[in-house]
């Protein structure tokens, strides 16, 4: 840094309040929401939605993704199971 | 007719305690008949902003379970002979509040007191909740932050749900009163506005507390602010606040330090 520099007046930081405001009214207007008010609904999806696939398919739960994306005006719900090739034997016998 | 005030946040640290000891002692000079009332058991800390802390011999828990009755409980203000706190037990455990025992110590308090402010801890735990169960009124504590604002927006969805008002279909009368707010930050654009916070929580706004080094101080001596320096930048603004609360109509402004000569002059000597 040069000398200069140092008696330099700094450049403005930019203002992080309209980015606060803008995070906010997102994640209210979803909190406010139905599916705000059960806090729990993603881990309840979940479980249902393994149940459900792990009865048709032998699931490893590690290979299992779900991840929520709170938008302004939509939400969604992503649930990506990892199903390894050549299960039907194992399905069959399971059943 | 009695009014039962909650100063509830959600978050802790934005001055719920320092509100409610500024609120009920600018009650109180206004020639009301205040008992401010700390619901944080545990963690109790109202006595000390108060400056009462060696006085304390009952608690609220004793009056709500019949151990003590109401006034020996109560401890009158030395300052103003009409303001007197409830302190909260330090030692129980807060399970031991029960919605019967804290109505009960209500609905006695109702018929000798004009306010009873309630100081809710953080939280939305039990003693939260029980702080805001009576209340005809709230006063919400935000400071211009996000996380702040966020907890507020969830206590306004309680105080629309969970008191004995929402369960009769009648609405708790909402006041937010923003603390430590720096406007020469939010000029800048570091600190969140006074509109951004409003429009967020669509709550009409009761006042804007300054930052400021007389809160401390005041806290320090035991006092409070309202009666610690009331020619301070914070206190004028709960003044102002309790005025307002009280239905006066004030001009809403963010009350400065006044930096002149004299008044350094006078804070040094003070």
């Amino acid at each position: 840094m040069s000398m200069f520099r140092l008696f330099a007046s700094r450049p403005p930081a930019p203002a992080t309040a309209p980015i606060a405001r803008e995070r906010l009214q997102i994640l209210l207007a979803h909190e406010r929401s139905s599916l705000g008010r059960q806090p729990d609904l993603l881990m309840l999806l979940r479980e249902e939605i393994l149940a459900a696939v792990s009865r048709h398919v032998a699931l490893d739960p590690d290979k299992v993704m779900v991840r929520m994306e709170r938008g302004k005006n939509v939400s969604t719900l992503e649930v990506d199971v990892e199903l390894p090739n050549g299960l039907e034997p194992a399905l069959a016998a399971a059943s | 007719m009695a009014k039962v005030l909650v100063v509830t946040s959600g978050k802790g640290g934005v001055g719920k305690t320092t509100s409610t000891a500024a609120i009920g002692a600018a009650l109180a000079q206004n020639g009301k008949r205040v008992a401010v009332v700390d619901f944080d058991v545990g963690l109790r800390n109202l006595d000390l902003v108060m400056g009462a802390e060696r006085r304390v011999v009952f608690d609220l828990i004793n009056v709500a379970q019949g151990i003590a009755k109401l006034p020996q409980a109560l401890i009158r203000d030395k300052r103003l002979e009409n303001l007197w706190l409830l302190p909260a037990s330090q030692t129980r455990d807060k399970d031991a509040l029960t919605d019967e025992g804290v109505g009960r110590v209500i609905a006695e308090m109702r018929s000798s007191f004009d306010y009873i402010v309630c100081d809710s801890p953080a939280g939305i735990e039990r003693g939260a909740m029980l702080a805001m169960r009576f209340a005809d009124e709230a006063v919400i504590v935000t400071n211009p932050e996000v996380s702040s604002v966020r907890d507020s927006d969830r206590i306004i969805g309680m105080l629309d749900s969970r008191t004995v008002k929402a369960e009769k279909g009648e609405q708790v009368g909402k006041h937010i009163l923003i603390t430590r707010y720096d406007a020469a930050r939010a000029a800048r654009g570091e600190m969140l506005g006074i509109e951004d916070v409003l429009e967020i929580l669509a709550v009409p706004l009761l006042g804007i507390i300054p930052e400021s080094q007389d809160v401390l101080r005041a806290s320090n001596v035991g006092s409070p602010v309202t009666l610690n320096n009331p020619a301070s930048a914070p206190a004028r603004a709960y003044a102002d606040a309790t005025k307002r609360l009280l239905g006066e109509t004030i001009a809403m402004t963010v009350p400065s330090e006044r930096k002149g000569l004299m008044n350094l002059l006078r804070r040094r000597a003070a």
